[in-house]
C-alpha cells in the first residue's frame, strides 16, 4: 500500500513516455494522477493508527544489499505521515496551476511525477540508505527543473543548486557510512539503528558523524551559513519549481533531523543542541531582516524560507536541551516542528505559486515596479493577504499553531530562544511593507497590465490556503498524529 | 555452478576464457587476411561469439582453484574480470559496428582487441610474479598498436606517448619482479609473504613500487596515466572505449591480490591510499579545462582509477574491499562505454557545446548521457553509486577515513565537470546541425548499457552475491 503510494507517480510518469501523446493530454494527465496520488494519501491517512513507539506503520521490507545489511524498507509514523500528505496536496496544486503553462508540458509533467516520488520516497524510507538514494535524486530532479525550466541565469544558479546541495548530500553519505560501522551488526537500517544508538559512548566520533549528518541537513534546510544557494537558485527556477523546492524539498533536510539525528545519535546531539539553537536563532533573524531588505518579490520568500526553517532548526535544538522537567515543553517544541513543516510547505508554495503570477503576467519580479494592484487584481489581492498573514503567524492560520507550540516549547525548554520572537516581529513587517506596496495606493507601473487569477491559478492557489486555514482553525486531526511521535522522539533523545 | 577446482597440475582447461578469446584473437587475424573488406562484419560476428564463449566459460567453471601449478588463480576475482572484461569488449565491438565497419585495419582491431583482452584476464587472475609480467607483456603490446591504428597525427602522437610509458613502466615492472623474486627467493604468491617478511624492508617497499608503478600504467593511474587523456582523444572512438576500461579490470585486480599477498604491517595501504588520492585529484584538477568530450572522459577513467584503488588500499582489512572493488569495476566498465558510446554515436560533435541541442534532438540518447555521466559521479541509483559507496565504507572500515573523506570530496569536484557536458546537452536550442544523425549501433550500445547500470543499481543484491567469495589464498 505504501508503496503504491509512493511509486504510483512514477509510474504515471512512465506513461508519458508514451510517444504521441498530445500536450492537453499530457497536463490533465498530470492533474488527475496528482489527484489519484492524494486520494491514495488521503486512504493512507484514515487507515493510519498510531505504531508503537519505534514502530512503523504500513511496514514493508524487501532485502535489497544483504552484504551490509540494507533493505528497501519503508514506513510511516507520526513525523513521517503528515509531510507525505503535504507532498501530495502540493504537488496537486502544481500540476493545477501549470494546466494553461505551454513549456514543454510532457516532459515537464514527467519530470515532476518522478520527483513527487522520489520526495515521499525520503519520507517514507526507513534505511539509511534508501533515504540517501531519494535525496540525492531529488537534487538531481530539481537540478533538471532548474536547468530545464527556469529562466534567467538558470544554468548558473541550477549549477550552483547542484554543487551545493551534492556536498551536503555527500557529508550526509559520509555520516551514514559512520553510524553503519559503528553500528553492531553493521547495518543502515534506521529502525535498528534507532534502536542500538550505536555511538553511545563515543564522544568524539559522536560529534564527528553528526556533524557530518548536520552539515548535509544543513546545506538542505537551508539554514544560515549555508542557504546561500537558496535565492538565486528561486529566483531562476520556474514558479512550480520554487514551489515544490521550498514547499517540499527544504523539508527533506529538517526531517533529517527529527528522523535521523536526533533519534541515533541523542547523547551528541544533547551535547551540541546549543550550537543547533544558535544556528537556527541566526536562521531567524537573518532570514528575516535579509527578507526585509528584498526588492525582489521572489528573493523576498525565499529569505521568509530562510527565516520559517530557522524556527525548525530552533526547535530541534531545543529538544536536545536536557533539564529536569522539560521533556513535556521539548515535545511541544518537536511536535511544532513537524507542524511548521507542513504549515511552511502549504503557505510558501502558495506565495511562490502568487509570485509566479507577476512574472507571466507582466515580466518581473520587482516590488517597486508595482503598486494598487488591490483596484486591478482584487482576488489577487485577497489570497496573497491571506498567504502572507499565514506567513507572518497571524492566528486561525496553519503558521500561528506551528509558531506558537515551536515557542511555547523552545522557551520552555531553553529561554534563550524568545530572542528568534523578533524575527517574527521583522518577517510580519517584511511581508505587510511588500502587501502595502504592490497591493495599495495607485495603481501604476507594470500593474497596470496586470490580470487577475484565472480559475486554475485560484484552484491551486485556494487549495493550499484552505488547507492552511484548516489547520488553523481545526488543528486536532494533524496534531494527533503528530504528538505520539514527537513524544516518542523526546523519549529517543533523553537516553 | 560453483564447482571445487583441484589445486595443482597444468589443468589447461581451468584457461579456458582466455584460451577461447586467443583462439578468436588467431581467427580474426587469419580470417582477415582471406576475407574482402565489405564483408569483415563475419569476423566481427567471430569476436563476438569468442567473447561470449569466454564469458559463459567463464560462469561455468566459476569456484575457487588454481591452474598452471598455482601461477594462475581462479576465484571470484577472476571470474568477475573475465566476465566484466569480456562484457565490456563486446559492447566496445557494437561501437566498433559504426565507427570501423569497412574500415582498412578492421579485422586487425578485433585481433588486437581480443588479445589485449586475454592479456588483461592473465593479469588479473596472475597468482605468481612471473605470470604477471607475462600478463603485463601480452596486455600491453597489443594495446600500442590500437592506440596508432586510428592513423591521425593525433593518433600516432598518443600512440608514441603510450608506447614510451609502456616501456618504461614496463621495464620498471620487470625490475621490481626482480628485485621481489632475489629477496623472496621465491614469486609465488602463498610464499611471497613469509620471505619477504624477512627480507629488508627498504628493499621490499622499492620492489613493491616498481611492480605496483608499472601496474598503473594499465591501470591508467598516477603516476603513469599521462598516455590516457591523449590515447581518448586521438585513437578511434572504439579503441578509446577499450583502453579506458578492459585493461583497468585486470590492472586492478591484479593489484589486490598483490597487497593482499605482502607480509602484513608493510604500510602498503597508506602508499595505494596516496596513489588513489593523488589519481583523483590529479585528474579532476585536469579535467576541468577540457573541451573536448573524449579527452574529457580520458580524465575522468583517470580520476575513476583513483575511486578504484580506495578498496585495493582495504584490501585485507576489511571485509568489503573485494566485493567494493568487482562490484565497482563492473559498474564502472559498464558506465564509461556508454559515456564513450554517446560519443562514438555523434562523432561529428568534438567540443561540449557541439552536444547543445540534443535533448530535443535525440532525447533518448540525452538521457544515456545524463543517466551516464551521473552515473560516474556515483549518483544513486545506478550501480557506480553502489561500488563507491562499498569503496568508501571499505576506507573508513580499514581505520582510513581520511580516504572516505577524500573520495567524497572528489567526487563532488567531479560533478562540476561532468555537468559542463550536461549542461548543454539539455539546452534547448542549439545548433542541432552540429549534431548530425547519430549512428545506430553506437546510440544503441549507449541506451542498452546505460539502462543497464541503473538496472544493476537496482538490483545490486543479486550482484553482490556473484561477487561475494574470498580470493585463493
Amino acid at each position: 500500500m505504501l508503496s503504491v503510494t509512493v511509486f504510483f507517480p512514477l509510474v504515471a510518469a512512465l506513461v508519458l513516455a508514451i510517444p504521441r501523446l498530445g500536450d492537453t493530454v499530457a497536463r490533465w494527465w498530470w492533474v488527475a494522477a496528482s489527484l489519484v496520488e492524494v486520494i491514495l494519501v488521503v486512504r493512507l491517512w484514515s487507515g493510519y493508527r498510531t505504531p508503537a513507539p519505534g514502530g512503523l506503520a504500513y511496514e514493508q521490507r524487501v532485502a535489497w544489499m544483504p552484504g551490509v545489511n540494507s533493505s528497501y524498507h519503508v514506513g510511516l509514523d507520526g513525523l513521517s505521515l503528515p509531510l507525505v500528505a503535504m507532498t501530495s496536496v502540493v504537488f496537486l496544486a502544481c500540476s493545477v496551476y501549470a494546466l494553461r503553462d505551454a513549456d514543454r508540458p510532457r516532459s515537464r509533467a514527467a519530470l515532476f511525477l518522478g520527483l513527487e516520488t522520489v520526495c515521499l520516497g525520503v519520507f517514507a524510507a526507513a534505511d539509511l540508505l534508501v533515504f540517501f538514494v531519494f535525496f540525492d535524486l531529488s537534487i538531481v530532479g530539481m537540478y533538471f527543473v532548474i536547468a530545464g525550466w527556469g529562466h534567467g541565469e538558470r544554468q548558473r544558479s541550477a549549477l550552483r543548486f547542484f554543487l551545493y546541495t551534492f556536498l551536503g548530500s555527500l557529508a550526509l553519505l559520509a555520516g551514514f557510512i559512520g553510524l553503519y560501522l559503528a553500528a553492531s551488526p553493521h547495518t543502515f537500517d534506521i529502525v535498528a539503528l534507532v534502536k542500538q544508538n550505536p555511538l553511545a559512548g563515543h564522544g568524539t566520533l559522536g560529534a564527528v558523524v553528526l556533524g557530518a549528518i548536520l552539515l548535509g541537513l544543513a546545506v538542505k534546510t537551508p539554514t544560515v551559513p549555508f542557504h546561500t544557494w537558496l535565492p538565486p537558485a528561486h529566483t531562476d527556477a520556474p514558479t512550480i519549481g520554487s514551489a515544490v523546492l521550498a514547499g517540499v524539498l527544504l523539508k527533506l533536510g529538517a526531517y533529517g533531523f527529527v528522523r535521523i539525528a536526533m533519534p541515533m545519535l541523542p547523547s551528541a546531539w544533547r551535547a551540541w543542541a546549543w550550537v543547533v539553537i544558535v544556528v537556527g536563532i541566526v536562521s531567524v533573524l537573518v532570514g528575516a531582516l535579509v527578507a526585509l531588505a528584498q526588492g525582489n518579490l521572489k528573493r523576498m520568500i525565499a529569505y521568509t524560507s530562510v527565516n520559517h526553517m530557522g524556527y525548525v532548526v530552533l526547535a530541534v535544538g531545543a529538544a536536545g536541551v536536557l533539564a529536569s522537567n522539560t521533556a513535556q515543553a521539548r515535545a511541544v517544541a518537536v511536535s511544532g516542528a513537524v507542524t511548521q513543516m507542513v504549515s511552511h510547505g502549504l503557505i510558501t508554495a502558495a506565495l511562490f505559486l502568487l509570485a509566479g503570477l507577476f512574472l507571466e503576467r507582466t515580466g518581473s519580479y520587482e516590488i517597486s515596479e508595482y503598486g494598487g494592484l488591490a483596484t486591478r487584481a482584487p482576488r489577487t489581492t485577497a489570497l496573497f493577504a491571506v498567504a502572507a498573514f499565514a506567513s507572518l503567524g497571524l492566528p486561525g492560520l496553519s503558521g500561528f499553531i506551528a509558531e506558537f507550540q515551536i515557542f511555547t516549547g523552545g522557551i520552555g525548554a531553553a529561554p534563550v530562544t524568545a530572542i528568534a520572537l523578533l524575527g517574527i516581529l521583522v518577517i510580519s513587517a517584511a511581508l505587510l511593507w511588500t502587501l502595502q506596496r504592490l497591493f495599495t495606493g495607485e495603481l501604476r507601473g507594470r500593474a497596470r497590465a496586470f490580470t487577475d487569477v484565472r480559475a486554475h491559478e485560484g484552484i491551486a492557489i485556494g487549495l493550499l490556503l484552505v488547507l492552511s486555514l484548516g489547520i488553523g482553525v481545526a488543528p486536532r486531526p494533524v496534531l494527533d498524529v503528530i504528538e505520539p511521535a514527537a513524544h516518542a522522539v523526546i523519549g529517543l533523545v533523553d537516553r | 555452478m560453483m564447482v571445487a577446482l583441484q589445486s595443482g597440475g597444468m589443468r589447461p582447461l581451468a584457461m579456458l576464457p582466455e584460451i577461447l578469446l586467443f583462439a578468436g584473437g588467431l581467427a580474426c587475424l587469419l580470417g582477415g587476411s582471406f576475407t574482402p573488406r565489405e564483408r569483415q562484419w563475419r569476423l566481427r560476428v567471430v569476436a563476438a561469439a569468442a567473447l561470449a564463449a569466454s564469458v559463459i566459460a567463464a560462469l561455468v567453471g566459476a569456484g575457487t582453484g588454481a591452474a598452471f601449478e598455482g601461477g594462475f588463480a581462479i576465484d571470484v576475482g577472476t571470474t568477475t574480470a573475465r566476465v566484466v572484461a569480456a562484457g565490456a569488449t563486446l559492447l566496445v565491438l557494437g561501437l566498433a559496428g559504426d565507427e570501423i565497419a569497412g574500415a582498412g585495419r578492421e579485422s586487425e582491431t578485433y585481433a588486437l582487441l581480443l588479445f589485449a583482452t586475454t592479456g588483461t584476464l592473465v593479469l588479473a587472475g596472475a597468482h605468481d610474479l612471473l605470470v604477471l609480467a607475462v600478463g603485463f607483456l601480452l596486455a600491453s603490446i597489443p594495446l600500442y598498436a590500437l592506440v596508432g591504428l586510428a592513423g591521425s597525427a593525433h593518433a600516432a602522437e598518443a600512440a608514441l606517448k603510450t608506447y614510451l610509458l609502456g616501456a618504461l613502466f614496463g621495464i620498471l615492472l620487470l625490475l621490481g619482479v626482480t628485485l621481489l623474486y632475489g629477496l623472496a627467493g621465491t614469486t609465488a604468491y602463498p610464499a611471497l609473504a613469509a620471505s619477504l617478511g624477512a627480507a629488508p624492508g627498504p628493499a621490499v617497499v622499492v620492489g613493491v613500487m616498481a611492480v605496483i608503478a608499472g601496474l598503473m600504467f594499465k591501470a591508467g593511474g598516477v603516476p603513469a596515466h599521462f598516455w590516457v587523456p591523449d590515447a581518448a582523444q586521438g585513437a578511434s572512438g572504439t579503441v578509446a572505449a577499450f583502453v579506458t576500461t578492459v585493461p583497468k579490470v585486470g590492472a586492478l585486480v591484479a593489484v589486490f591480490r598483490l597487497v593482499v599477498a605482502l607480509p602484513h604491517g608493510g604500510g602498503w595501504e597508506v602508499l595505494v591510499g596516496a596513489l588513489a588520492v593523488l589519481s583523483m585529484s590529479v585528474a579532476n584538477l585536469a579535467a576541468f579545462g577540457q573541451d573536448d568530450p573524449r579527452r574529457l572522459l580520458g580524465w575522468s577513467t583517470v580520476s575513476q582509477v583513483g575511486y578504484l584503488l580506495v578498496p585495493v588500499a582495504a584490501a585485507g582489512r576489511s571485509d568489503l574491499a573485494l566485493p567494493a572493488l568487482l562490484l565497482y569495476l563492473a559498474g564502472y566498465a559498464l558506465t564509461n562505454v556508454a559515456a564513450f558510446a554517446v560519443t562514438t554515436a555523434l562523432p561529428d560533435a568534438r567540443t561540449l557545446g557541439d552536444f547543445a541541442g540534443l535533448v530535443r534532438a535525440r532525447p533518448l540518447l540525452a538521457l544515456a548521457l545524463v543517466v551516464a555521466l551521473l552515473g560516474l559521479v556515483g549518483t544513486p541509483p545506478t550501480v557506480v553509486f553502489v561500488g563507491k559507496l562499498l569503496a568508501a565504507t571499505s576506507a573508513w572500515d580499514a581505520g582510513m577515513a581520511w580516504l572516505t573523506a577524500l573520495l567524497l570530496l572528489n567526487s563532488l569536484v567531479s560533478l562540476f565537470y561532468y555537468l559542463r557536458w550536461i549542461a548543454p546537452a539539455l539546452l534547448r536550442d542549439g545548433r542541432e546541425s552540429a549534431l548530425g544523425a547519430p549512428r545506430t549501433w553506437s546510440t544503441g550500445v549507449a541506451i542498452g548499457a546505460s539502462a543497464l547500470s541503473l538496472l544493476a543499481g537496482v538490483l545490486a543484491g543479486v550482484l553482490w552475491h556473484l561477487v561475494a567469495g574470498p580470493l585463493l589464498g
